[in-house]
């Protein structure tokens, strides 16, 4: 078992009195992909954005790499070797699919104008979209934003990569093709993967270790088959959930109009 | 009258810590000329943005004021036999106070609101806090290219300005009213005297700084709006942006105008 590449302690956040996270203590293992799954409005977003340093905690601990990012030079080094997938990808419009890529390059090292580009290209087609280099992210589609948005995180050849709802708004194919692509090139790269969503199944499938968000507390912490074992109430109902719901919809269909 | 002034604290209070707030954005953006790299090209495109996409409106209006002031002038002159005086009228005027002010004016309608409007897109959709999150620095990469610009382009914008007005105030003064141009153009080069020079220089680049770092400001703090939210506090940020840009270019312009005229 490899250490741990990120731990989180007693991790509080609160918004205007109301209590947000309250006490989220999590391990997430070097070279690992760990899914935090939970149902909207549990507080995996605010989780998400309280590690990578987008919001500030009320309290808890964050260790990257053994060492708390308190100071500034921690925070300098855990944002070099972080990198972020937003839900709705974050990318820079008025750049090109090759500029957007390049952007991390650009303004954080000092590879000379050539490695950037030779760098981003390979990016790109690593993700499969280098035709689309000169294109607008506004004349892609989403699954090739979703691409794009990834080539531009693990240009900078993180160690760590957040994945904000990957796959919020699209549709059941892309779904998969979306969590496929993590999957492939995390093993591909890498990298340590944190993964918030709500989608069960893909999360399941996909990841080494999942833990599951409610109420602003992790009700469960462990492997995926574990999770499908468990017998806690709340896990068995977000576990079968979408059993449920096929079975509404089936009551619904076969229920007499009239 | 207990809750008005319960009102009239709390909007205080909110003021003062804008400003405080407001000078350590400025503060952070020209801060930020030492770290940010591959500058140059960031600064060009906002050279671009504030001077040649702006370049016509402050040709027409700069165009329209001097003729306005060459017609109004020579009329009001030539009540007193003075017409010969219209060079020294038109010059002055806008070199001291309109080129500076109007030009400033129409670069905050233009390419202050747009710069607005762009910041807050961005913040709406998450572009700057991915450039946080990417270890950028977001006032050095987003902000401190539009002041160094500004620093650069407001001054040619407002000389630019002002010669288009003196050709305008020649063409009234002179073509339309039958002024003698030798005598028009003698005079506005014995009114100028290297004061009103500088006195036209610090004006643009105060109001280009200032200008610019409200309405990077307002667009940049978009999510902080407290009327609304989403594509609204774009607007509103937009709207306060210009709103602020136009009363500090005037109450400035009232400083920098006073400290002058008594030295």
């Amino acid at each position: 078992m490899s250490d741990p590449l990120l731990q989180v302690s007693g991790l509080c956040k609160r918004f205007d009195g109301r209590e947000v996270l309250s006490g989220v203590s999590l391990d997430v293992r070097r070279g690992s992909v760990f899914s935090v799954i939970g149902p909207s409005g549990a507080g995996k977003s605010v989780l998400l954005k309280c590690i990578a340093g987008i919001l500030l905690p009320d309290s808890g601990e964050i260790r990257f790499d053994g060492r708390p990012w308190t100071d500034a030079a921690a925070r300098a080094d855990f944002r070099r070797r972080c990198s972020f997938l937003f839900q709705n990808n974050a990318l820079f419009d008025s750049l090109t699919a090759l500029e957007n890529v390049a952007l991390p390059l650009e303004q954080t090292t000092r590879l000379s104008n050539r490695e950037i580009r030779a760098r981003s290209l390979d990016a790109l087609r690593q993700l499969e979209i280098e035709d689309a280099a000169d294109r607008h992210p506004g004349q892609l589609s989403g699954g090739m934003q979703k691409r794009l948005a990834l080539a531009r995180a693990i240009v900078t050849r993180p160690e760590l990569v957040f994945f904000d709802e990957p796959t919020a708004g699209l549709d059941p194919l892309r779904r998969n093709a979306v969590f496929a692509m993590i999957a492939r090139y995390q093993r591909q790269l890498g990298f340590t993967a944190l993964i918030v969503t709500h989608d069960l199944s893909e999360a399941l499938v996909t990841s080494d270790r999942v833990a599951l968000l409610d109420g602003g507390r992790i009700r469960f912490e462990g492997a995926s088959e574990e999770f499908f074992q468990s017998d806690d109430p709340v896990i068995r109902d977000f576990r079968d959930s979408v059993q449920v719901l096929g079975s509404t919809v089936a009551s619904i269909r076969n229920s007499d109009p009239s | 009258m207990h809750l008005v002034v319960q009102l009239l604290g709390r909007q205080t209070l909110f003021a003062i810590s804008r400003l405080g707030d407001f000078a350590l954005f400025l503060g952070g953006s020209l801060r930020a000329v030492v770290g940010a790299r591959r500058l140059p090209r960031r600064v060009l495109r906002a050279v671009y943005e504030q001077g040649a996409l702006c370049l016509p409106v402050i040709l027409i209006v700069g165009a329209f004021t001097g003729m306005v002031l060459g017609l109004q002038g020579y009329h009001v002159l030539n009540r007193f036999g003075s017409e010969g005086l219209l060079g020294t009228l038109v010059s002055l005027s806008l070199v001291r106070e309109l080129a500076p002010v109007l030009a400033a004016l129409m670069l905050v309608g233009q390419a202050g609101s747009a710069l607005a409007a762009e910041l807050g897109i961005q913040r709406n959709s998450e572009q700057i806090t991915a450039l946080e999150t990417m270890g950028v620095d977001s006032l050095g990469y987003l902000v401190t290219p539009r002041l160094l610009s500004a620093i650069l382009v407001f001054p040619l914008q407002t000389a630019l300005f002002a010669a288009v007005g003196l050709w305008g105030g020649s063409l009234s003064g002179s073509v339309l009213m039958g002024l003698e141009p030798g005598i028009y153009w003698s005079s506005v080069e014995r009114a100028i005297g290297s004061g009103d020079l500088r006195e036209c220089f610090l004006k643009a680049v105060t109001f280009g700084i200032l200008t610019t770092a409200i309405c990077a400001y307002h667009g940049f703090n978009a999510h902080r709006c407290r009327s609304a939210t989403g594509a609204r506090a774009v607007s509103a940020s937009t709207t306060w942006a210009v709103v602020h840009s136009s009363i500090a270019v005037l109450a400035v312009d009232y400083v920098i105008t006073s400290f002058f005229v008594r030295s």
